[in-house]
């Protein structure tokens, strides 16, 4: 008894946050009703005694799927009342088709009974008398096991195509290659220079200002730095060819 | 066995099956929208599975159930990251707006 209050509690709930769903203003409230039908609906599941699936469907869905939509609708910036416009003009074709639906799945539902013998040709073992959980999981790692690596295989596709997809790659983004890095050597990146005792302090002298008058300084004419250059080029040439010879 | 007649089960699920078809009529601007629809359908098709299920005492519904879980949330992942980067590209979400194919 009330287990069957319960079931027509959650079924209406169900059915009239489905229809907010398809008919709400907002978008984010369209979502928002979504979260509260699959709420329901994991109701209805535990109802028929599918426990691991009423779980099931409140982590995936709630705590994957329709946040993910939450995150969609909340991030694009779309103008919602002109995705609106047409909801008078489409509705005469929406009710249309929903009527016709409707009334052949309530042909099929009033015109249908139970074959007598359906229970025995069913597929899989009757239930044991053990947890939902236990017995899925009997079932579905022996029966269904390459069905299950398949559906593994589908959530790894659809994983890697929408960080694809949605994968943005941007021409000032510092990228880290390996390769790189691994074949870099010490004497690529490093080099030995032989300076002379007290060579270049000559020029280097103090740092200034530089003066107003455009006339080059006189030190980057000064033969002295010219030679320090120079024996630094050939010593760093030297440390290059080095790892060649070895 | 089910607590509830099998028939309320499938009234329900023939009920969410038709709102969704009629939500991705009424919405033919919104893609968002029309997923959503999309994932009403997904569940309707899931309740009637675990119901039929529970009803013949056979785990294979339930079973099924899952994988139709599992493909509902890769096509959701995978329309949405086809929204955001049609989105990205022309800055608009309309149905209508697609038709850079002519198909």
């Amino acid at each position: 008894m009330i287990v069957n209050i319960a079931f027509y509690v959650f079924a209406l709930i169900l059915l009239a946050s489905a229809a907010m769903v398809v008919t709400a203003r907002n978008p984010v409230h369209s979502v928002l009703y979504l979260i509260l039908a699959f709420f329901n609906a994991a109701a209805l599941f535990l109802i028929a005694g599918a426990e691991f699936l009423a779980m099931i469907l409140v982590i995936v869905y709630v705590g994957a799927v329709a946040v993910l939509f939450l995150f969609v609708v909340m991030m694009l910036d779309v103008n919602f009342a002109e995705l609106r416009s047409g909801f008078q003009r489409y509705m005469p074709v929406g009710a249309a088709v929903g009527a016709v639906l409707c009334i052949e799945l309530l042909l099929v539902l009033t015109g249908w009974k139970f074959a007598p013998d359906a229970v025995r040709v069913s597929l899989g073992t009757a239930t044991p008398p053990v947890s939902n959980s236990l017995a899925l999981g009997e079932v579905l790692y022996t029966d269904y096991v390459l069905l299950f690596q398949a559906a593994g295989l589908i959530l790894l596709v659809a994983m890697i195509g929408a960080i694809v997809l949605t994968h943005r790659d941007r021409r000032t983004a510092r990228h880290q290659v390996i390769a790189i890095q691994t074949e870099r050597t010490t004497a690529e990146t490093l080099e030995l220079v032989e300076i002379g005792l007290g060579v270049g302090t000559k020029t280097m002298g103090f740092f200034r200002p530089k003066p107003e008058t455009l006339e080059p300084a006189s030190t980057h004419n000064d033969p002295d730095a010219d030679e320090v250059v120079h024996g630094g080029g050939g010593h760093g040439g030297g440390g290059h060819h080095a790892p060649e010879i070895r | 066995m089910l607590p509830v007649g099998l028939g309320h089960f499938l009234t329900v699920s023939a009920i969410l099956l038709v709102l969704g078809v009629f939500g991705i009529f009424i919405n033919r601007k919104n893609v968002i929208i029309i997923l959503m629809s999309v994932e009403l359908i997904l569940l309707a098709v899931n309740l009637n599975l675990v119901a039929f299920s529970g009803a013949l005492g056979d785990l294979s519904g339930q079973v099924f159930a899952m994988f139709v879980l599992t493909v509902a949330a890769a096509e959701a992942a995978i329309g949405l990251a086809i929204v955001v980067i049609y989105f990205r590209n022309r800055g608009s979400i309309q149905v209508e707006d697609v038709n850079l194919m002519k198909g």
